[in-house]
């Protein structure tokens, strides 16, 4: 059934659809509508799960550990400072290897207090090992929460899922909702090997010697590869089932192209209009939107990029000191490669500024015209 | 004497869920108190552990000692952790199964604060334990808000010893208004187990809040232990009552000849430093204490 | 009274389960190891009272036939069972001796 619905309300229904069973959450805007708005599907009964109205985030995911580990399926939403409280426990539940997710609305770090969109909340948790996936619309959000699950369940991993605050979570869209019927021939219930159970008692998560930490370790990280695979395979199976098919990385007019654009969330929206009209003049821009950022898609961006003469890189988040982050993480994982073109980073749309089809033209025309990047940072809208 | 006529009667439950072999330090009162709640809950319980001593003393990875599902989780989350236990069983419809959090001082009346406070604001159906040594022992005994007046710790050393009171906590989680609260001591095994299986006949939030002897970080003797926790009772420092629905007091082990509070603290030698005029204050203390609590308590 | 278990080695990544998860107990740790001193029950003497069972931490003290008797496997000679015995018939003896 078509309806239009806002970010977060699509964050919801992907959650009910999904037949989560235990939900733990705190609001903060942007996030709020996602909290009542279960909280309603809860008390009419149209989901058969238990809501905890924790009194802050930390214990929000501390509580979805506790219900995972005790084999429910466990649902939360957050967002920034949210995001930043829950830090510790964020390692914790994915270290305890429990297939957690969690929808995270980007929006900016304070100070100065903001609650407009951009990445570096969910990027400060690149390390906690949790898969880290950036829709780009509505439709997106929903069918990404559904794929989560059966993605995160397989590889007792968890799941963030990530939109841009305001951009998505407040933007009204039309979107495909599934079936529940459907939806549960897709995904099927939570039935964990190990878990806490009265007949079966083990102790989870004990003093892990130096002789066989690592080991623990090498396993999660082969884990984090293997969802490389995974969030294609069942991309591909929820397209057979719903018609939407998504992987890790979201080609646009790439195939052919002499420039292209990477990027991630929203903004791939605006590019790939900013390509149309460069396609126009004649000019063979493609774009590249990463959705999986965590495990990272070396080789699917490398198979991208591979006949491309220039890379543009937009990031709407800063590792201070350094660079945008997904400019740092793609010129990494291709310094070893064969691969040898200038890529640039371009810092845009910190705090919720605008970026517009103006501003990625702006973006494409300095690439195109720089024989190398001058700066690992090439700053685009600020008031120097 | 092998004339003498056998019929044992136990005072506490026979059945051992505990496993020996666990890493706590020799007479130590919080492997003592596990040994007795895990009498009274038997095998359909399920503990979470925040950070503390006991996350060492069960043992290391491949191994436990409790004999009952445990997760580990992180230091301020024995409440909140606890809470997602039992939304989990309710949903899959294993209600008679207890969620226990078995936390220290540090994780209760510091760090873990918040996310109690918040567990017994929902009134959520667990058993929240604090196993009471009155100090970080984990990380090597330092100071917390559970530390008394008077007592050395590496953070409040003899020339700095602490100056404060102990955080009532039993108050405090009065104040939530929640079904259950009741001071227990190891030296009262009887009346211990019989807490625990009130708790868990109540619905709803149940704090147990455990006096727990260290005798390293006390300095005291390991064979001290239960005559510390003992005269900790008879000298009315920990007094042993119960609080129900925040309102109803109930003096569980009376103390009608209280032993003076010196006998108290002198087998322990991070109170060794005190001087009589402090040992006076202590006392003092303790009367006011004593007298305050009377008040409340319910005289039928 | 309980078994000395076995200790239970991973050598691989490939034989772990996902998250450290306990699948025996410590009952392997001989902590009896730790004891200097050797509490010892003169049965003569004792009157059954399970005292000292009743405040044994480890436990390391059960009951067989009725009396008490003490697991030197587990035994950390910390003593509770000497001090607490009402009718001091548990003697504290140097280890070795
Ligand atoms: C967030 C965090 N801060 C600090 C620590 C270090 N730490 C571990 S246990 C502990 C003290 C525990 O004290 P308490 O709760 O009283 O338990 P005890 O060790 O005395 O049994 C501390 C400070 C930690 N694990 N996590
Ligand atoms: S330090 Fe104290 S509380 Fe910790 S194990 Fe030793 S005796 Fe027990
Ligand atoms: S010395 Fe301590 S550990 Fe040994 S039997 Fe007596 S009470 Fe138990
Ligand atoms: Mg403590």
């Amino acid at each position: 059934m078509k309806k239009v619905l806002m970010g977060n309300h699509a964050i919801s229904i992907g959650a009910t659809l999904s037949r989560v069973q235990v939900i733990a959450a705190y609001p903060i805007t942007p996030q709020t509508q996602v909290v009542e708005k279960l909280s309603e599907i809860v008390a009419n009964g149209e989901l058969d799960a238990e809501f905890i109205k924790v009194e802050s985030e930390h214990s929000a995911m501390a509580a979805s550990i506790g219900a995972a580990a005790a084999g429910a399926r466990a649902f939360t939403a957050t967002s920034a400072q949210g995001l930043l409280l829950m830090h510790e426990v964020l390692h914790w539940a994915s270290r305890a290897r429990l297939p957690i997710v969690m929808a995270n609305i980007n929006r900016a770090l304070a100070p100065g207090w903001t609650i407009w969109t951009d990445q570096n909340d969910s990027l400060s948790q690149r390390d906690t090992g949790w898969i880290q996936l950036y829709a780009s619309d509505n439709q997106e959000v929903l069918d990404s929460l559904i794929i989560a699950y059966k993605v995160a369940e397989q590889l007792s991993l968890p799941v963030m899922v990530i939109l841009d605050a305001f951009v998505l979570s407040h933007t009204y869209e039309p979107v495909e909702v599934p079936e529940q019927s459907e939806v549960d021939k897709f995904l099927p219930p939570f039935n964990p090997e190990w878990k806490l159970d009265v007949n079966n008692p083990h102790a989870f998560g004990g003093l892990t010697a130096p002789n066989i930490y690592m080991e623990f370790q090498y396993n999660h990280h082969n884990a984090m590869l293997k969802a490389k695979e995974l969030i294609n395979k069942e991309g591909e199976a929820f397209g057979k089932i719903f018609g939407r098919t998504y992987g890790n990385i979201d080609k646009y007019k790439t195939d052919d192209a002499d420039y292209i654009l990477l990027t991630s969330g929203t903004l791939a929206r605006t590019s790939n209009i900013v390509v149309d009209s460069y396609r126009e003049k004649g000019i063979k821009l493609g774009n590249l939107r990463v959705r999986t950022f965590r495990p990272f898609p070396t080789e699917e961006i490398y198979d991208a990029l591979k006949k491309a003469k220039k890379v543009f890189v937009v990031d709407r988040n800063l590792s201070y000191g350094h660079s945008g982050i997904f400019f740092e993480e793609t010129k990494a994982s291709l310094y070893n490669s064969d691969l040898d073109i200038p890529i640039f980073g371009f810092v845009t749309g910190l705090g919720g500024r605008d970026v517009t089809p103006e501003l990625i033209t702006e973006i494409v025309e300095h690439g195109i015209k720089s024989e190398k990047p001058e700066n690992d940072v090439i700053w685009m809208g600020v008031q120097k | 004497m092998s004339e003498k006529k056998r019929r044992l009667k136990l005072s506490i439950p026979e059945q051992e869920v505990m496993r020996p072999g666990n890493l706590a330090c020799q007479g130590c009162g919080a492997s003592l108190a596990m040994r007795y709640a895990l009498k009274a809950l038997g095998n359909n319980v399920i503990l979470d552990l925040p950070a503390c001593c006991w996350s060492v003393i069960d043992g290391p990875f491949p191994y436990s000692s409790v004999g009952v599902p445990l997760l580990h989780m992180a230091f301020e989350t024995a409440a909140s952790t606890a809470s997602g236990i039992r939304a989990a069983l309710k949903v899959l419809g294993k209600e008679d199964t207890k969620v226990v959090a078995w936390a220290g001082d540090g994780g209760t009346f510091d760090i873990g604060f918040q996310a109690l406070s918040g567990a017994a604001e929902r009134n959520e159906d667990i058993i929240y334990v604090c196993y009471d040594n009155e100090a970080y022992m984990n990380t090597g005994i330092q100071r917390s808000a559970a530390t008394p007046y008077g007592a050395w710790t590496t953070t409040t050393p003899v020339k700095h010893f602490k100056k404060l009171p102990k955080k009532n906590i039993v108050e405090i989680l009065a104040a939530h208004r929640i079904p259950y609260i009741a001071n227990l001591n190891v030296a009262y095994p009887e009346d211990f187990i019989k807490k625990f299986q009130k708790a868990m006949s109540i619905k709803g939030m149940k704090f147990l809040h455990i006096f727990s002897p260290c005798p390293p970080g006390w300095k005291m003797k390991p064979d001290d232990t239960i005559k510390v926790a003992r005269l900790a009772v008879q000298t009315r420092t920990f007094p042993l009552y119960e609080v129900e629905d925040g309102l109803k007091y109930t003096l569980n082990v009376k103390v009608n000849k209280p032993k003076p509070v010196i006998e108290y603290l002198r087998l322990q030698g991070r109170f060794k430093h005190l001087t009589e005029e402090q040992v006076s204050t202590i006392q003092k203390n303790v009367d006011e204490e004593w007298a305050l609590l009377m008040k409340k308590i319910d005289k039928e | 009274m309980f078994k000395p278990g076995k200790k239970i080695n991973f050598n691989s990544a490939k034989d772990l389960p996902p998250t450290p998860a306990s699948v025996g107990d410590m009952t392997h740790n001989f902590t009896g190891s730790w004891r200097n001193l050797r509490p010892i029950i003169d049965y003569e003497k004792c009157i059954d009272c399970m005292i000292c069972w009743k405040f044994c931490p480890e436990p390391a003290i059960f009951i067989e036939k009725e009396r008490p008797k003490i697991d030197y496997y587990f035994c950390k000679g910390c003593g509770i069972c000497v001090t607490e015995c009402p009718v001091k018939c548990i003697a504290f003896e140097e280890e070795g001796k």
